[in-house]
């Protein structure tokens, strides 16, 4: 009797894996979204001005957070209730198979090969890639990229970018923003690259930093849903082009990008 | 999982190697530093002891992953540049070092007093003692706990990744996050491992047998 006992944890592992598989997919999210009246959000915790906790109570705040907060009262209604999940470039789309998360509103830009597994909104933001510097680097553009190190993040597409823009640079993928951040300080690289909107973060976050160069690259934001959730990726569609249109979605740019120096964000106003 | 490794081998296999190379490197150097310090928590002079306890307690009772974050954004920044590869071997070198030292420390106090006694009752020195009676007995003693340390200095290699030092599992969460095969890229590294750490398994055991 004891020797089987092991069997138990195995074939609950095992239940667990073959479980949750398949029951993601199968479910309409929009229809359990409106069931419980909750829509359970994958948003950043370490990007400034998109998704960041907030230490004094724990919630994240941003612009990602705030669209997601708003597309939530447009698809449920005044009553509807936004849940987050704290997630990073690596474990998004993990998280978003798995079904832990309905959505992901985090920074996350619209690619050929992420479409290949998930499925994307219509561009919530146009960002595009640049480069963050220290204010007395001799950077100035990709141009200047060859042959020095470029701090990455792992699953931002922004490391495979610049392998394409500078192939000699030698690119490092650290872990998450934070991370890439001090590795910057610490002389870890010479520049630090992902799009231009949370590098603008960054520079607020820290004076002697500057973003360089423009952007090279475009890379449009969109809400990630799971494959075959077409009902949901509508809804978040239409919810977007409402706030377009009743000017909900421009105050959210006023608010977050209107006091970053240098950010011009009036170009991303959208009527 | 076949695909995975076909497609990416190139970059699996740099990472198994700069895996193996920093374990080679962090076992040869926490090895020496270990045993350094477990003779000298057990010298016969007090201020010795406070030091190689010290040393130990607080290399030990800190997480690998602060410790190799020190020398990753700290030291760079006031002291002098090391990159991740090195910051991450650095760090798993002084954390390994202060488990094998307790390691080693256990087997010297393991052996009996009557064989330093002994020992010393015919001439020898204390240091000819150490290194000709107790340290023999004693290594003999702590090897498979020892074995047991360098298969964990192994896996926490992993620690590299954290600091951009190249190793497999930095390649795992690079390949991972482009593939967003996330099942079978952590699959085929944990294979990559098991082909590192299984024969050390082994060939501790097969010491163990031979010399016990």
């Amino acid at each position: 009797m004891k020797k089987k006992f092991w069997l138990l944890p195995l074939l609950a592992c095992i239940l667990m894996l073959t479980g949750c598989g398949k029951s993601v997919n199968d479910q309409s999210v929009l229809k359990n979204a409106k069931q419980s009246n909750t829509i359970v959000w994958g948003v950043k915790g370490d990007v400034k001005l998109f998704g960041l906790i907030d230490v004094r109570d724990g919630q994240q705040k941003g612009f990602d957070v705030d669209m997601a907060k708003h597309i939530t009262k447009h698809i449920l209604g005044p009553q509807g209730k936004a849940e987050f999940v704290t997630t990073t470039s690596q474990s998004r789309i993990p998280l978003l198979k798995n079904g832990n998360v309905d959505a992901v509103i985090a920074t996350m830009s619209i690619t050929p090969e992420r479409k290949k597994i998930i499925s994307f909104s219509k561009s919530y933001f146009d960002a595009g890639q640049s480069l963050l510097v220290p204010k007395n680097s001799s950077i100035k553009s990709t141009k200047d990229l060859n042959g020095k190190t470029v701090i990455g993040v792992v699953g931002a597409n922004s490391v495979a970018n610049i392998k394409k823009v500078a192939p000699k640079a030698k690119v490092i993928e650290l872990q998450d923003y934070a991370q890439a951040m001090n590795a910057l300080k610490s002389h870890q690289g010479d520049a630090l690259t992902t799009d231009n909107g949370i590098l603008f973060g960054l520079a607020v976050q820290n004076p002697g930093y500057e973003v360089r160069g423009g952007t090279f690259t475009v890379e449009p934001y969109g809400v990630a849903v799971n494959k075959g959730q077409t009902s949901f990726t509508e809804a978040v569609d239409k919810a977007v082009l409402e706030m377009q249109h009743n000017g909900e979605y421009n105050r959210l740019i006023k608010k977050w990008f209107g006091d970053v120096p240098g950010f011009k964000y009036k170009e991303l106003y959208r009527r | 999982m076949i695909n995975i490794f076909a497609k990416f081998s190139s970059q699996l296999l740099v990472g198994l190697g700069w895996t193996v190379l920093s374990s080679i490197i962090a076992l040869f150097f926490s090895l020496i530093i270990g045993t350094i310090f477990a003779i000298m928590e057990v010298l016969p002079s007090k201020v010795m002891r406070v030091i190689g306890h010290a040393y130990v307690e607080i290399m030990r009772n800190i997480p690998l992953l602060v410790i190799t974050m020190f020398f990753y954004l700290v030291i760079p920044m006031y002291v002098v540049k090391i990159n991740g590869f090195t910051a991450g071997t650095i760090g798993l070198t002084l954390y390994t070092s202060a488990f094998i030292a307790e390691t080693i420390r256990s087997g010297i106090q393991s052996v009996s007093n009557g064989q330093m006694e002994g020992a010393r009752s015919t001439g020898m020195t204390y240091w000819q003692a150490m290194r000709y009676i107790i340290l023999p007995q004693a290594f003999k003693i702590v090897i498979p706990p020892l074995g047991n340390q360098f298969v964990n200095l192994v896996k926490n290699s992993s620690v590299l990744a954290f600091v951009a030092g190249f190793d497999l599992m930095y390649q795992a969460n690079s390949i991972a996050s482009t593939t967003f095969d996330t099942i079978n890229s952590y699959l085929v590294v944990g294979v990559l491992y098991l082909i590192v750490t299984l024969p050390i398994s082994y060939y501790m055991r097969h010491l163990e047998k031979k010399l016990g």
